[in-house]
This record gives C-alpha cells, structure tokens and sequence, in this order.
C-alpha cells in the first residue's frame, strides 16, 4: 500500500520523460506571454502519445481506467515541470464533476470528448463570497437559469464547457449543486484575470440568463460539494509536492556550484541544514498526498482527513520551499531571469485555491471529531 | 536451508507447544531457547541461531506472543554487545560473552560518549596504554545508561595520539567489577537520573578482551551504532504486557524488567506524548479554542505523516531498494513532532503547565513532557548531526572543511 508498483513506476518515468522533451522552461516562458498560455500541441500529446487524457475515467467513457493514484502520479510530474496546461482544470476537476455527481448520461456525453482532449471544460467555484472559504457560495440557480459572475475560474478563455457551483434555489442554506453551461452560448462572457502565476490561467466568465443543466439528479445527494472539493484538493496536493521537489533539488544544484568565501556555499550548515530540513518537510507531504491519493482509490471513507492532511502539509512544504529556494539562490532568486520565481508564483497561487492551511487544519479537527462520533 | 514463512510457523510452533512452560526457570527456559536457536533465530547456527532472514522474525515472535512464551533478554544494550561481538569478535570472545547476554546474566553498557566528545564520537580522550598483557585505561565518559548496574562495557578509547583522530581508537570490553571503575549518577534536568558518569583511574583490560585490531576502534563502533539506530524502537519490545498469562516465570521476567526498563521510563514523555493532546484538549475545553485547533491540528498532520512516511520507508526496503538515510529522516522528524507537542500541551494547560508531581495534570506526566522533550533533538545524534547526515548523504551536499585532519595530538580540543 505504501510502495507505487512497477506499472506505476513507469507511468511516472513515460510524463517525466514526455514533459522533458516537451516542456522546457524556455518554451514556458514564451507561453508566459502568449494569450492562450498553453501549448496545444504538447497537450495533445499527453492524449495522442501518452495516452493520459483519462487517467482515472472508466474505459466505457474513453479514459484509461485507472485509479486516482496514477492521476496523482501524473500530476506530481506535472506540478514538478510546472507544465502550463488545462489538464487541471478539465481532464481533472471538470472530470471529477462529472465522475461524482453526473448521471450516466451525462457521464456519456461529457467524458469521452474530455478525456479525448475535444472539449475543454472547467468548474467554476469562486465568486465576491467565497474567496477565503470556497464553500461560502451565495449565488444560485432558479428555474434551470443562472445570471452572476464566476471569478478565479481556470483555463475560462479557453473552455468551452462551463460547470458552475451555485446554490439550488435562492434559500442561502439550499444545497450547492453544479450545473453545466453548454458550449456557445450567447449569453456567456469570458475574460482574463491578471494572475501572479502566468503558467495557471484564470478568468471570470459573466452569465445572463443562462439555461444550465444540473448535474445528476435533483435528488442526488448533497455532499457532492465536499466530495469534489476533497478530490480537487488531494490532486492539487499532489500536484503542488512536485513542484516543492523541484525547487529543493535546483536550490541543491545551485548551492553546490556557488562558491563564496572560498568554498562552494553547499558545505555551510547554514545553508545544508535548511535544505535537510526542507527535504524532511517535502517527505512528509508526500506522505500525506500520496496516502490521500490512495485513500481515494480504496474508496476509504477517511479520505475527507486525508484530503485535509494533504492540502494543508502541501501548502505549507511548497511554499516553505519557495522561499527557501530564493534565499538560497540569494539575490539571483530574486531576478526575473532566474526561474525559482516560477515555481513561486506556482506555489503561492496553488496555496490559496481551494483552502490556505488554516482552513484545511480547522476542517481536519473537525473531521475527526465527526468519525470519533459516528 | 531455505527458511519460508509456513516452515518458520510449524518450527517454532511445534518447539514451543513441547518445551513451553510457564513454570519453568527463567534461566533455564532461556538456555533451552539458546540451545534450540530459537532465541535469536536470524543469527548465525554456530552462536545460537538459525541463519533465518531478518524478514521472518516477526513470525518468530508472533508465535511466542500467541503462547505468551518469554523470549532471551533483549532489553537495553545488550543486544549492540551482541551484534558487535558477532560482526569484529573472535569465538573466544564470542564463547565468553553471548550465552550470558542473552540468558540476562550479564548486564551490558556502551562506553562511548565523552565530556569532551559528544557529537564529535572520534575526538576521544579516554586513553588506553598497553603494559605488558593488560590495557591500561585513563579517562572519563559520560551519559552511560546503565552503568550502575552494568557487568560489562564496550568501551572506545585512543591507544595512539600520533595518527589522525579516526585512526587512533581501538575497542574494548572493560568488566565493570574492578578497583578502577567508579560510577557516578549524572541527575538531569527532568529530575531523573538515568544515565551515569563513569571514571577510570588505571582500569585493566586484559588484551584477550580487545575486540579487532588497535586502530580499528572507529570502524567497529560505527557497526554498534548502526545496531543502536536500527533498534531505537524496540528497546520496550520486552515490556509488552504479558494479558492474562500466568506463571512464576513471568514474575522473574518482571523483576529483571523493572531494574533494566527504569531508566527508560520518561522516554515516552521525551516523545511528546502525542497520544495525550485530543482526550486533553476535550477534558480542558482547550479543542474551542482556535489558536490551539490549529496547533493541534499541526502536530496530527506532522505525526501523522511521519508514520506514513516511516511506512513509505519500509515499504520500498521490502521491494528490495536499499536502506536510506530514512532513519536520520525519522529522528528529525521526531524531534519536531515532540516539540511541537510541547507546545500544544503548554497551550492547553495554561498556568498548569508548571504544576508538577501529584499536583499537576495527569499525575505531575505533562511537567515530565515539558521537562524531557529537549532531551529527544541531542540523545542519538543531535538535530545538528542529522541534518549535516540528510544535506551529506542523501541531497549530496558537501562536507565542512575540517580543522582536525593531522595527527591527533596536534588537534585543539576541550
């Protein structure tokens, strides 16, 4: 349970070897500037050579079958390439609305057209009530129509299947249901949001009036919410101890050929020991996203504390690399030409979504308040 | 022959339901076990054994807990002796010393630490001089748990001042019932007093007693802590409770155990006592208060992901990838993990926190965690030794230039 299996092995050696040829910083950093901020081709790849569109989808709906860990797995090189891509936000978090809450027909029509890269879809969470709870959702849907404004939505310009969150019917306590906006529509309006993280794209997308479809049935239950934002939450984990991985090893390189005082800066403890200390930090994240991963495939009902141990111990160990990275690296990490400030931004703007550590910590008790009573 | 997990089963199985009884002699049931090799069955044939993977000894001892049957004496250092003897010993030494070990006859310490080298183990100055067949050994060393009642220690002192540091050790058993020896109780700041100063003013070790060559010192104690590192976790294996069996051998093994386990027994509280924080936080009402949920909170996710991290570890050495620095990993994250708890144990007691013996909360234990917890980042290699290990070994950082490199006489010290 603790050990990822050959097959496993080998699909975390096939992304990091397809994002190493695919996905240099160099090209990122031309996407930084570019009005999509991906690389379409290099995406399609991930569906075309990878055969990764679907990691976790069922093989009846055109995935691959497979459990959440590989996707996790599949994340984790991702979040360590800092890949800019919306394979988060639609072959993840727009899947995983469909997954969970869907009807089987709505599974067919959405998923096979996901997991083949045809449609890019996203779930809109965020709005004015929400930004440091993202359960604070105040607005609604009546009579199958929804008029408000989405923010912080990932990959908005280049969607074109809208989930929104949105309570159902105007009561504040009624229930938070996702609801599908269909491609083309009118009365739907996207535009981009100025991000610190170039290499995530986010947006708001206005709607008027618009005929949504609600996912699965009126009756179906209502912890849909949490359950999508938990499974949201231990892919972002997993995501985010990539990157962390990644900053720890550059700062690593660096301190090793950087030579002050005569000796190369690698062999002062002042530096060495922050970097042991940073590598027991990131060890013990993986720890909690791996497990959370694994929770989820085994269909564990702890998952919910797990997810909470993963989003809150990945915050934390990233953004703690973050900083040490720069100040390792000194006044060079402090340059835009450096590339430690990329994984920054990354770390920063995965640290806020879906939850900072203190959210996470404060549901995590009461988490295991509720499993101590059932 | 080819030991599998079945064969292990049936073997210790059918040794046990025809030699076990409760009513038997400790000493005797023990050197029935020796015999047998069912006592330390992953050693080798010839000293007591059955040449069994280490990966099958749990199967071993599951059978004796099924049956509640009482193992050989493993508690404290004992078992480092043992394993120390098996890897540089001759079978002299080997004939002398492990039977005894393991009956419980003979007690063990480690002679290690000094006041003038503590992380720096290989700056000894306990000084051995060879006179006619005997060492001569002058010094002092300290942190010696045990030593009050020890028979035996395993003792690294320098016989040449003249090479650099490392190559001028040498190792040795020195028998603790001399004139020379005298044992001091060292008091910490906890109040127990759990580990003595020991002093020697011409103690002799007859040459017989000198584990591999002069010189060798240095590598052969690097195999006694490699031992220590890998067992910290089962210094309390005996300890376990025995249920509900019955019998007069158990009393014996209890009394051995309350003279070998009474130095250990605020170990738990050096670790924090993680256990304790929730059922406190709802007895107090400390679990409403925000400030505290989050530090709580902290601890569970930092526990909770050292275990799996921990299990990670064992799960990869199972696949057949070889041990990494994951035990210097631990420590760390143990020494954090206790801190922290600290921490949250002073937040949720308030002014009781200084409240201590009878008066304090849960009988004077969480005064003894307050007391204890800095003792867990030095004890075994401190924090500092850890990270320079993790940075050196496992991130390939480099080493700090050294000053102490030339003939060991030259080299400033205390």
């Amino acid at each position: 349970m603790f050990a990822f299996t050959d097959e496993q092995l080998q699909l975390r050696e096939s992304v990091r070897r397809y994002l190493t040829d695919h996905a240099s910083v160099r090209r990122m950093r031309e996407l930084m500037d570019d009005p999509i901020g991906f690389d379409r081709q290099s995406y399609q790849g991930l569906f075309d050579e990878l055969g990764i569109g679907g990691v976790h989808i069922p093989e009846e709906y055109g995935g691959a079958g497979l459990s959440y860990v590989e996707l996790c797995i599949v994340l984790e090189e991702m979040g360590r390439a800092l890949y800019p891509s919306p394979y988060l936000s639609s072959n993840v978090f727009a899947a995983n609305a469909l997954l969970l809450i869907g009807t089987a027909e709505q599974k067919a029509e959405w998923l096979p057209s996901i997991s083949s890269g045809e449609h890019l879809a996203t779930v809109a969470l965020y709005e004015e009530s929400n930004r440091s709870n993202v359960a604070d959702i105040k607005q609604c849907v009546t009579d199958q129509s929804f008029t408000g404004t989405k923010t912080f939505v990932l990959d908005a310009t280049v969607a074109d299947v809208f989930i929104i969150v949105a309570r159902d019917g105007p009561d504040p306590i009624s229930p938070l249901r996702f609801w599908l906006a269909r491609p083309g529509d009118a009365n739907v309006h996207c535009a981009p949001m100025q991000s610190i993280d170039t290499t995530r794209r986010i947006g708001t997308i206005s709607l008027e009036n618009v005929q949504v479809e609600r996912l699965g049935e009126a009756t179906s239950d209502t912890n849909g919410f949490d359950r999508f934002i938990d499974f949201a939450s231990v892919a972002l984990a997993n995501e985010m101890v990539g990157g962390a991985q990644w900053l720890l090893e550059s700062s690593v390189e660096y301190a090793n050929n950087r030579v002050q005082f005569g000796r190369p800066i690698s062999s002062m403890q002042a530096i060495k020991h922050k970097c042991a200390d940073l590598l027991l930090e990131i060890e013990l994240a993986k720890s909690g996203a791996y497990r959370a991963a694994q929770a989820i495939a085994a269909s564990d009902s702890a998952y919910p504390i797990h997810a909470s141990i993963a989003k809150s111990a990945a915050n934390d160990a990233y953004m703690q690399a973050a900083a040490d990275a720069i100040q390792i690296h000194g006044g060079i990490g402090f340059t835009w030409d450096n590339d430690t400030h990329l994984w920054f931004k990354r770390a920063k703007s995965s640290q806020v979504l879906l939850g900072t550590s203190e959210i996470h910590r404060e549901q995590l008790l009461d988490r295991l308040d509720l499993l101590e009573a059932n | 022959m080819e030991w599998t997990e079945t064969l292990v089963r049936n073997e210790v199985r059918s040794f046990l339901e025809t030699n076990w009884d409760a009513y038997k002699d400790l000493l005797e049931w023990r050197n029935k076990l020796i015999d047998a090799g069912w006592g330390m069955p992953s050693w080798p044939e010839r000293w007591y054994g059955r040449n069994m993977p280490q990966s099958l000894q749990s199967v071993v001892a599951e059978e004796f807990a099924r049956v509640g049957a009482v193992s050989v004496a493993r508690t404290g250092i004992r078992l480092l002796a043992a394993e120390t003897l098996l890897a540089h010993g001759n079978d002299a030494q080997r004939e002398r010393y492990l039977r005894k070990i393991l009956t419980g006859e003979e007690t063990w310490c480690q002679l290690f630490s000094e006041p003038g080298s503590g992380s720096d183990l290989a700056g000894s100055t306990t000084r051995a001089e060879l006179v006619g067949d005997d060492w001569i050994i002058n010094g002092q060393k300290v942190w010696t748990t045990s030593a009050h009642h020890a028979d035996f220690g395993l003792l690294l002192a320098r016989h040449d001042w003249d090479v650099p540091k490392h190559q001028g050790l040498s190792y040795f058993i020195l028998n603790f019932h001399q004139e020379g020896v005298e044992v001091h109780p060292l008091k910490q700041m906890n109040g127990h007093a759990s580990f003595n100063q020991v002093f020697f003013n011409n103690a002799k070790i007859p040459r017989s007693d000198q584990i591999g060559a002069s010189g060798d010192g240095w590598q052969i104690a690097m195999t006694t802590l490699m031992h220590e590192r890998r067992n910290a976790g089962n210094i309390f294996v005996e300890a376990r409770r025995r249920g509900d069996f019955n019998g007069p051998i158990y009393e014996q093994e209890a009394e051995e155990n309350k003279i070998l386990l009474e130095p250990y027994t605020w170990y738990p509280q050096r670790a924090g006592r993680v256990d304790l924080v929730l059922p406190r936080a709802k007895a107090t009402g400390a679990i409403n208060n925000p400030a505290a949920r989050q530090e709580i909170a902290k601890l569970m996710i930092m526990s909770r992901c050292a275990e799996w991290t921990a299990l990670r570890a064992r799960a990869a050495q199972q696949q057949g990838q070889p041990q990494g620095p994951e035990g210097s990993l631990g420590k760390l994250a143990g020494s954090n993990i206790a801190r922290q708890a600290a921490k949250v144990h002073t937040l949720i007691s308030g002014v009781d926190a200084i409240a201590s013996g009878e008066d304090g909360p849960e009988s004077g234990i969480i005064a003894e965690i307050l007391l204890s917890v800095p003792a867990i980042s030095i004890a075994g290699g401190t924090d500092e030794i850890q990270r320079n290990i993790i940075s050196e070994r496992v991130l390939g950082m480099q080493k700090e230039p050294r000053m102490d490199t030339g003939p060991f006489k030259d080299v400033r010290k205390n």
